[in-house]
């Protein structure tokens, strides 16, 4: 796979160089920019990281405990992870199909379908949220008939699920398609000249070397999809306990000045991000151990 | 590109991808089209035109540029001292540079809010000097800044790592002090990852809604950007205004995603260079 140029010339090489003074600069010059640098990153994420816990626990535990707990929240909390169960799933099958047309064969409008799969994160979340309104609302393409039909999607738990789909749309195939153009399809190849069936070819060989992409990719998604908020707040309905995500169960107890509720959820969905934070640095660290040491 | 392929499959997984992203994605994305085609363009001009409308559009833009311009500085120097200052808890601090694409962007709004209103940790010292950041245009910028922070960083961390030590010697044994090898040699190798990363934090601030909404106060024709612009004509079921100005925004994004991979090809043609 690796060529051998390509172990040679690893950067850890270059960065173990001991660094001349021609190309270094003064010390003064490397601790005050360090400082910036980290004054800059307090002012705009570990004092907002930290404020967001300091300001859920003000009220101490037994409060924060209860507004994590309280029947809303909880039902706050099962809405998101079911539509994150719902969405990614359905983004990663996409994702794979994607990947493996674009990476594995060539036709024409590849670029194109490219640009189209970036879409959604070019749109701004109040706009795909819009988009199925007009499709499923009451007023929309389809509401005439979903009504007559007794169907609910917008205002409920199907649209919600609809714009998760949407934000976290291109993650997994973004992650995929350069992953799998540079495995090229020499080994899958093989699979199928030795007689494998294209579905064992499949299992068998790309999802092994794919299976750190694709959970790099999952992972992004769901932080996404677990903290969507403006493309979910236009199809829910901010209907309390029946379709609250989590994001909008804190928008609507800041709203009503309950700020250590509001915070005691928040900080929930803090921990989430930084769980899926340290899993995707793992994977990162993983990444360039194997290829490290390849 | 050179294969003819044995694989199976490339129906099937063209097939579903197609459909996929048709129905999910580009069907209804056409109904906003559609739908502001359908009504006339005298409504239609006189939905995106409104004082108030305008009033959003400079918000929105101004307060996105200004905060991808914060970024593409700040961003800069950060990707520069992760890459070239080992300090300690530099992996920690790498790691956490990610934050705003995984915290819900309406913790991020709520947090940002109490820190940076007059009686916040930070506010507190800016209202001493008389400037009120939160429930100020001042305060869209904050929000958009802190969700556009990665985008500079990681698009100029991997071009910094593969840059090589030897030009840079080369410069310094040529005569080169250290700023000029850093403006002639270190930066134009820089440049396109930082315009790629500029324009992404700004594509991606112009749409933000959930960050700000809490830190902007909302006042018409002061601090209410775009996005709410168009929430607010949809809770009044004004369903046509809302999709006028909503294409408005479209069309703009889509030209910022077409630049994009414009700068990103330029990127690659100065990398492989």
């Amino acid at each position: 796979m690796s060529t051998s140029a390509d172990t040679l010339l690893t950067p850890a090489v270059a960065k173990t160089q001991p660094a001349t003074s021609a190309t270094q600069e003064s010390r003064w010059v490397r601790w005050s920019l360090t400082a910036i640098a980290l004054l800059f990153l307090a002012a705009f994420l570990f004092v907002p990281l930290a404020a967001v816990f300091t300001e859920a626990l003000k009220g101490g535990l037994a409060l924060y405990w209860q507004a994590i707990t309280e029947p809303e929240a909880l039902a706050a909390i099962e809405l998101s992870l079911l539509a994150a169960l719902i969405a990614v799933p359905m983004n990663l099958v996409f994702g794979v199909a994607a990947a493996w047309a674009i990476a594995k064969f060539d036709f024409p409008g590849k670029p194109l379908l490219i640009t189209l799969i970036d879409l959604p994160f070019a749109v701004s979340p109040v706009i795909a949220g819009l988009i199925y309104v007009l499709v499923f609302g009451a007023h929309g393409w389809l509401g005439p008939w979903l009504i007559e039909h007794d169907l609910k999607i917008i205002f409920a738990v199907p649209g919600i699920v609809l714009a998760t789909v949407f934000v976290t749309f291109p993650f997994v195939a973004r992650e995929l398609i350069p992953l799998m153009e540079a495995q090229g399809g020499e080994e899958e190849e093989a699979a199928i000249v030795l007689g494998a069936s294209g579905w064992q070819t499949f299992w068998r060989v790309t999802l092994p070397n794919i299976k750190w992409g694709l959970l790099y990719g999952t992972i992004l998604s769901t932080a996404r999809a677990l903290g969507e908020f403006g493309a979910v707040s236009v199809v829910s309905g901010h209907i309390r306990g029946l379709t609250t995500t989590l994001p909008l169960h804190v928008e609507i107890l800041y709203n009503e000045y309950n700020f250590v509720a509001a915070f005691a959820c928040a900080s929930v969905l803090t921990l989430m991000a930084l769980v899926m934070l340290a899993a995707k640095s793992f994977i990162e660290w993983r990444t360039r151990l194997a290829r490290s040491a390849a | 590109m050179r294969r003819t392929t044995i694989l199976p499959g490339f129906g099937l997984a063209l097939g579903f991808a197609l459909f996929y992203l048709g129905l999910l994605v580009l069907l209804p994305l056409s109904a906003a089209f559609i739908k502001s085609a359908g009504m006339g363009w005298a409504d239609f001009w006189q939905a995106v035109s409104a004082p108030r409308v305008l009033a959003s559009y400079k918000l929105s833009f101004g307060a996105a540029l200004l905060a991808a311009a914060i970024n593409a500085v700040f961003g800069l120097l950060v990707a520069w001292v992760l890459v070239r200052y080992p300090f300690p808890g530099r992996r920690f601090v790498d790691a956490l540079v990610d934050l705003p694409f995984a915290l819900p962007t309406a913790v991020a709004g709520i947090a940002l809010t109490a820190l940076y209103s007059s009686n916040g940790w930070i506010g507190q010292y800016f209202a001493a000097a008389g400037i009120k950041i939160a429930f100020t245009p001042l305060g869209v910028v904050v929000a958009l800044t802190f969700i556009g922070l990665p985008f500079v960083v990681r698009t100029v961390q991997p071009v910094l790592e593969d840059l090589e030590h030897a030009v840079e010697e080369a410069a310094a044994s040529l005569g080169a002090s250290r700023l000029q090898t850093f403006t002639r040699v270190i930066f134009p190798a820089l440049l396109p990852a930082l315009a790629t990363g500029f324009t992404m934090a700004f594509a991606r601030a112009v749409g933000e809604y959930g960050s700000v909404i809490f830190i902007a106060g909302n006042i018409p024709m002061v601090s209410e950007i775009t996005p709410l612009i168009i929430i607010s004509k949809l809770e009044q079921y004004d369903y046509a205004g809302a999709t006028a100005v909503a294409v408005v925004m479209l069309v703009i994004s889509l030209l910022l995603l077409l630049t994009i991979n414009a700068l990103q090809i330029w990127s690659r043609r100065r990398a492989s260079a």
